[in-house]
């Protein structure tokens, strides 16, 4: 059987068992759309919510940018499971208490205001298209390999069956497919990653082989990625990095911005007790650590892989590590998965010295000794997980497996936002303040619209992301960050906080990050309209376009306390309100929501 | 009444302390070793790199887990001690 028909049988077999629960489950009337009809089990709903967590960016791109990146890159596997410490106990446990069906819901009762409602749905949407952006990024990547088409028409193909698969759906079919899906991904995620890891240390646990020796040379495995690489003029993989100042920041706007992230605390209105939102948090995190405890071990032995693939002779035990790198292949001899991505588009080849091999290096450092005239391969950091299995020759099945695997981390994710990003509109925007008086047929309606827009627009923009899929998520995640953080939290932590204050914290939040994210990046992320390039040395104090949401939430926090203090404090019974939230006691089952 | 809000109160407190302890951790393993002290702990080594990389791609997740359970169990013994659970 081809690769080809595995990868169809594979993705086909995992869809068909969605479809099938989806079908099984399906959504019955709006309550059960958007909040699983209540009563889910901590550890399901963990479970889902891993799923529609880990998206393209965790599964497809995260261990691309951390074997690109190295240690600098550990920023995404703290920022992207740090911020379940701040749910659990700053945000989830209080908003299952309240007990309403949206996070705008929350910030126009908390705050008393049809305007901060609206404000908030504001800032959900902008950060949730922007994060779906990502997603059909990753997806088209994913569609673009397993059909073998280029990289524009995956993301068309991605775009269709996302459309049908969340517009169609519901969150009650969702709740248990994401929990499929969770399946499906983590086992396409772990398999590979045991088998390499056994292949190049010998031990069957990815996240212990990382620290282990590497058996072919018997040094560690993370000095022979930094003797290997250096050697081709890359920066050590495990060094420091110089500006802690924007590692700082960016870790701690991905975690506060998975904190703000509507659809991750949606699900948290879907269990029955208080109590047990707090555990969902926890399995939550159990559930994505066995992924991002895999992750950093995939990126460091797929790039040793790939290099040793063009290094033959930097593999195993090297004398003279400077003559190894000499002798890259030749590019007739070149492996088929190097042939099969280039299909794509997503790897390029090019013979700048004419001598028929494959120099790839970091052509910042001058090898014109060696005879080299720059880079001659591009590798889009994109493609490093899916094509991980077939770098280190693995049978065809993983191949197809790693296919259906990131497909369902793109799919469960694009369909979460879509339904926070619709039940936005629907539910706060219409019924909230336009037409409050619209039938629930009326509100499907409405929301299966706004899914649609929403896909259409994130296509457009997905086919030329402003970056890798789990940069463009990042920058979701600080407009999150900069906006919706800290409405939410002040309006539990603190009484005074009132209406105004709320309103101007987070539109000058929101309107800070996006205003300094849209100069580097283009404006409404449109190639070719930002103002600087998007470089270290154009950037404000260092700090990147990715690490801005931290110093946004900053802003919306301090805003916020000083509007409020110049005007009334909030009337009693929103006091009360706040009061109630912080206890248990006389929540209302998840049911009667 | 009047004894029902203070013992709310108490509650409030003890909840604010706990989870104040917590983010003490939550940020001195993230980024204080993973980041900003990985320089004096680069004496440590760990499986041919230093105790700070360890941190910043393992031992800062493996925390947090710990740290959730650890506040929800912990805030379980809360409700219950001031019979303010569900």
């Amino acid at each position: 059987m081809s690769q080809f028909a595995i990868n169809v049988l594979f993705v086909g077999a995992s869809f068909a068992l969605y479809i099938g629960i989806a079908i099984w489950a399906k959504a019955g009337s709006t309550k059960d759309f958007y909040v699983a009809g209540g009563g889910v089990h901590p550890i399901t709903n963990g479970m889902a919510i891993g799923a529609d967590w880990m998206s393209a960016a965790s599964f497809i791109s995260m261990a691309g940018l951390i074997a690109a990146g190295g240690y600098a890159n550990s920023t995404f596997l703290m920022g992207w499971t740090g911020g379940y410490v701040l749910l659990a106990m700053l945000l989830a446990p209080y908003l299952r208490k309240f007990g309403k069906f949206t996070v705008p819901e929350f910030i126009g009762d908390r705050f008393y205001s049809k305007q901060a409602r609206l404000v908030a749905v504001i800032c959900l949407i902008v950060a949730s298209v922007t994060y779906v952006i990502g997603q059909m990024a990753g997806a088209g990547v994913a569609f673009s390999r397993f059909l073998e088409v280029d990289a524009t028409t995956g993301l068309i193909i991605a775009a269709v069956v996302v459309f049908f698969y969340a517009v169609l759906g519901g969150m009650k079919g969702i709740t248990y497919t994401q929990v499929a899906q969770y399946i499906v991904l983590i086992i396409a995620y772990t398999i590979p990653a045991v088998f390499i890891s056994l292949e190049l240390t010998g031990n069957p646990l990815p996240p212990l082989g990382l620290f282990s020796t590497h058996e072919a040379s018997g040094e560690p495995l993370l000095s022979k990625l930094n003797e290997v690489i250096t050697a081709l003029g890359f920066n050590q993989y495990t060094a420091d990095v110089d500006n802690k100042l924007n590692m700082v920041l960016f870790t701690l706007s991905l975690m506060i911005g998975t904190a703000g992230l509507p659809h991750v605390i949606i699900r948290f209105f879907t269990v029955p007790k208080v109590a047990d939102a707090r555990w969902s948090a926890g399995w939550a995190l159990v559930f994505i650590g066995l992924l991002y405890l895999t992750a950093p071990a995939v990126a460091s032995m797929a790039r040793l892989n790939l290099v040793t693939t063009v290094y033959p002779d930097m593999a195993g035990q090297v004398e003279n590590v400077e003559d190894a790198a000499t002798n890259p292949i030749l590019y007739e001899n070149r492996p088929e998965w190097i042939r099969t991505w280039e299909e794509t588009g997503l790897i390029q080849y090019e013979d700048k010295n004419g001598d028929g091999r494959i120099q790839f290096y970091n052509d910042k450092a001058d090898y014109s000794d060696r005879g080299w005239a720059g880079n001659e391969l591009s590798v889009n950091n994109d493609i490093l997980v899916l094509a991980n299995p077939e770098i280190a020759n693995l049978p065809g099945w993983v191949i197809g497996l790693i296919a259906a695997g990131g497909l369902a981390a793109a799919l469960s994710t694009a369909a979460g936002l879509l339904l926070a990003i619709s039940s936005a509109i629907s539910h706060d925007l219409i019924k909230g303040s336009i037409n409050p008086h619209i039938t629930e047929k009326g509100e499907l309606m409405a929301a299966r619209i706004s899914m649609s827009v929403a896909i259409v627009v994130a296509t457009y923009l997905g086919a030329n992301p402003p970056g890798f899929a789990a940069q463009v998520v990042a920058l979701a995640f600080g407009i999150a960050a900069a906006s919706l953080f800290p409405a939410l939290m002040m309006g539990i932590f603190s009484k005074r906080v009132n209406n105004y204050g709320a309103i101007a914290g987070m539109l000058t939040g929101l309107a800070f990050t996006l205003v300094y994210i849209f100069v580097y990046k283009g404006w409404f992320f449109i190639p070719g309209t930002n103002n600087l390039a998007d470089t270290p040395e154009n950037w404000v104090l260092g700090i990147s376009p990715l690490s801005i949401g931290s110093i946004g939430a900053i802003i919306n926090f301090a805003v916020a306390f000083g509007v409020s203090k110049a005007t009334a404090e909030p009337p009693q019974e929103i006091q009360e309100l706040v009061e109630s939230v912080r206890y248990p006691k006389g929540a209302g089952t998840a049911v009667d929501h | 009444m009047a004894e029902e809000t203070s013992n709310a109160e108490a509650y409030w407190k003890a909840n604010l302390r706990l989870i104040a302890g917590c983010l003490v951790v939550w940020a001195a393993v993230s980024y204080g070793c993973a980041i900003l002290l990985r320089p004096l702990l680069s004496g440590i080594p760990v499986g041919g790199t230093d105790l700070g990389f360890w941190f910043a791609q393992q031992g800062s997740i493996l925390t947090f887990i710990a740290l959730i359970f650890f506040y929800a169990w912990k805030m379980n013994r809360l409700d219950k001690q001031y019979g303010l659970g569900e």
